[in-house]
């Protein structure tokens, strides 16, 4: 004779209050709102670069960068290979985690914060250095405001690290998804960061 | 389609997918001339908005862990939606349980309208045609003699599986569509993705509603 499981659909007859949010599976809440900003942050980027662009395509000065600018390739491009190791560490901070290796997530958010914070110390320093500012013509403009609105981007994404990090030391994360989406979140904040950056790089200092 | 953001992780491929591509538009400026990065930059977004498309045409196969249930009763996972009552469903379900001790869970996946929809998890309406399906269902299979359990499920049914069988260990999978001209889930292969993602037995339940309804007998 067959039996059964119990039949659902009414467990919530005698339930008060408003309805229970519905969880999908494909995403939890957390992880879509980041997304979301994320998509509102493109669409940011997606102006200065259009600036950019309509500066580069359609004013086309003879060079680029256009006479008397130079940018510092090389200095630029070990920038970039830090904020990108920063991914990679990033990243092993979370998968420690999901192996319960509470010191591996300290040690890979700490020197994710110490990458992201050289970054930004680099950045600042080839500000200072550059020898042109945001007032020198269309291209300084659009050169300091796209490294600079990517670099209040890292800034945020240090702000968020640090609670991040804060919280690790004080063990409030564990194994379980839901249990560390206080670094999953910011992590996933953070690789936007980078991939912003590599854009930004290919496309100001390198094409 | 599986959400190419869902996790750090996937973020993180991300970043080592564009980083990858970010050296070689590098190298090859460096080499040779700008234009030629330009070019490949060009090449690159062409062949990733290729691959975006044909991923969003399905679910990219992969292997689910499957665990088994260890009591001693036959564990029959139905994904099905519109067809969840079709009179063809209810009959195989019973013909898949008859004389054994079965636990039945019936997940019905709640279709979004849109693909907008999809993604922006707007999936309210569809959850309650849904539920309304589920609970006919349940009743039908009542009706034959058999209890089972309900669950709305993601609107991907490949998805729907696979999160099903993390709670409840089935020991067959039977999935119900339209027949082959008018099912979108035949159309987009979920049956083939879920017997290679899947090592269960799965039976697939052509059910036509239009046939089994009243006016047409």
């Amino acid at each position: 004779m067959e039996s059964a499981t119990v039949a659902v659909g009414h467990a919530d007859e005698h339930h008060h209050g408003p309805p229970e949010a519905h969880d999908s599976s494909r995403i939890d809440r957390q992880t879509l709102g980041i997304l979301l900003f994320i998509v509102s942050e493109i669409m940011l980027f997606g102006a200065f670069f259009a600036a950019y662009f309509f500066l580069r395509v359609v004013v086309d000065p003879p060079t680029w960068p256009p006479e008397p600018f130079e940018l510092p390739v090389a200095i630029a491009g070990m920038n970039t290979a830090i904020l990108v190791s920063s991914s990679f560490t990033m990243h092993y901070a979370l998968e420690a985690i999901r192996k319960g290796n509470h010191a591996g997530l300290k040690l890979g958010l700490v020197v994710t914060w110490l990458l992201g914070a050289t970054f930004l110390f680099i950045q600042i320093n080839e500000y200072v250095n550059i020898g042109f500012s945001a007032r020198d013509y269309g291209f300084g403009s659009i050169f300091y405001g796209l490294t600079g609105l990517h670099g209040a981007h890292v800034f945020v994404g240090l702000a968020l690290l640090t609670f991040a990090t804060i919280r690790a030391f004080r063990g409030h994360f564990g194994p379980a998804a839901k249990d560390h989406l206080g670094v999953e979140v910011p992590g996933i904040y953070w690789h936007f960061v980078d991939v912003m950056w590599i854009i930004v790089y290919v496309s100001v200092y390198i094409l | 389609m599986h959400n190419p953001l869902r996790s750090e992780a996937d973020a993180f491929r991300w970043v080592v997918i564009i980083g990858a591509g970010a050296i070689a538009i590098i190298a090859l400026t460096l080499l040779t001339r700008p234009v030629f990065g330009v070019i490949l930059t060009a090449a690159l977004l062409g062949f990733g908005a290729g691959v975006a498309y044909r991923s969003a045409r399905g679910t990219l196969p992969r292997d689910l862990d499957i665990s088994r249930g260890g009591d001693g009763r036959h564990r029959l996972l139905v994904i099905a939606n519109e067809t969840v009552v079709g009179g063809a469903l209810i009959e195989e379900i019973r013909n898949r349980t008859r004389g054994r001790q079965s636990a039945i869970l019936v997940v019905t996946p709640a279709l979004t309208a849109s693909r907008a929809a999809h993604w922006a998890s707007d999936v309210d309406e569809a959850m309650e045609l849904a539920r309304q399906r589920l609970e006919l269902s349940l009743i039908e299979i009542e009706r034959q003699g058999l209890k089972a359990r309900g669950e709305i499920g993601d609107s991907d049914p490949n998805v729907a599986i696979e999160d099903a069988l993390g709670g409840f260990p089935a020991d067959e999978i039977v999935i119900s569509t339209h027949p082959p001209e008018r099912s979108r889930w035949l159309e987009q292969g979920v049956v083939e993705r879920a017997r290679e993602q899947v090592d269960l037995p799965i039976t697939h339940v052509v059910v036509d509603l239009s046939a089994e309804s009243p006016a047409s007998r």
